[in-house]
């Protein structure tokens, strides 16, 4: 029988292993994000830039909602490290600002957990593609622990 | 609740079978296998079946909350297109989702999307996203900025 993804979960924190959180994740795999452990427990995302990506042709420019997708998966891949015994925590909602258009290139992106309380955690996260101090995205999202 | 039709039935407006084609042409919607159900004057229908490498928890296999997004950031964007005057960029400001209820896994999952209020520059949408007819998952709002210039 397949390992359950909560212990996949918990077995690449115990490894120190963030990309296999990835590897845990279904849709994190199909739209290419690879993620990797700054120096304070803090993760960085990468998405490199793919055609099928795109949202608008003309631009070209990448869809809003991988943007949007991947905000919200640093926020949960964030909220997994950060945890001491990780569960998978739930969306409850996400709000997104889209600063600039994503262009045809690598996007990073990076969360921070504005408040962790023992039910809701609130998460702020932003994406990036040249320079982390001109954001594509921002966004904030509240996430059910357990 | 009414939607925002053109205010003067004069006002050109992109034909909705241009509208049509252009949101089927969107390549991420392709990569996920959407497509494209109803435009009708400021209101767009997209629909999604469920696949396994769009889940986000493989415990209870509930796609992942990227999908979510991206239908209704299309399906918002699309109602705009059509009942804006004519081919012009426009760029979502921000989006709001509101996750009701868990995806179910396999049933398709449809994204509806209603432009309620035009302005000269801003366009104000909400939107809802369900599956089974009636069984929602998620709500939204959603504005975007109207480009000055017309492509």
């Amino acid at each position: 029988m397949a390992q359950g993804q909560l212990d996949q979960l918990r077995d690449a924190k115990k490894r120190q292993a963030p990309q296999d959180l990835v590897g845990a994740i279904p849709y994190l795999e199909f739209v290419g994000v690879t993620v990797r452990e700054e120096a304070d427990g803090v993760l960085l995302c990468r998405l490199p830039f793919q055609d099928q990506l795109v949202g608008n042709p003309t631009l070209p420019a990448l869809h809003g909602g991988v943007i949007g997708g991947l905000l919200e998966s640093v926020a949960l891949l964030q909220l997994i490290w950060s945890m001491e015994s990780p569960v998978l925590p739930r969306t409850i909602n996400t709000s997104i600002d889209y600063l600039r258009s994503g262009q045809a290139k690598d996007t990073f992106a990076r969360g921070r957990i504005t408040k962790q309380g023992r039910r809701v955690a609130n998460v702020r996260a932003e994406a990036w593609q040249d320079d982390p101090n001109k954001p594509i995205a921002a966004a904030h999202g509240h996430f059910l622990l357990g | 609740m009414a939607s925002a039709e053109p205010q003067n039935t004069t006002e050109p407006a992109i034909a909705l079978e241009i509208i049509q084609q252009f949101a089927a042409e969107i390549p991420f919607l392709k990569a996920l296998s959407a497509s494209v159900e109803t435009i009708e004057r400021g209101r767009c229908r997209l629909s999604l079946p469920w696949q396994e490498h769009l889940v986000g928890d493989t415990s209870t296999g509930i796609v992942h909350g990227g999908v979510i997004t991206t239908l209704l950031d299309s399906a918002s964007g699309t109602a705009v297109f059509s009942v804006i005057p004519r081919v012009m960029q426009i760029a979502t400001l921000d989006l709001r989702i509101d996750y009701l209820r868990p995806a179910m896994p396999n049933a398709d999952i449809v994204a509806e999307a209603e432009c309620y209020r035009l302005s000269k520059n801003i366009a104000f949408v909400r939107g809802r996203a369900f599956q089974e007819s009636d069984r929602e998952i998620a709500s939204s709002l959603a504005t975007f900025m109207l480009a000055s210039s017309t492509l």
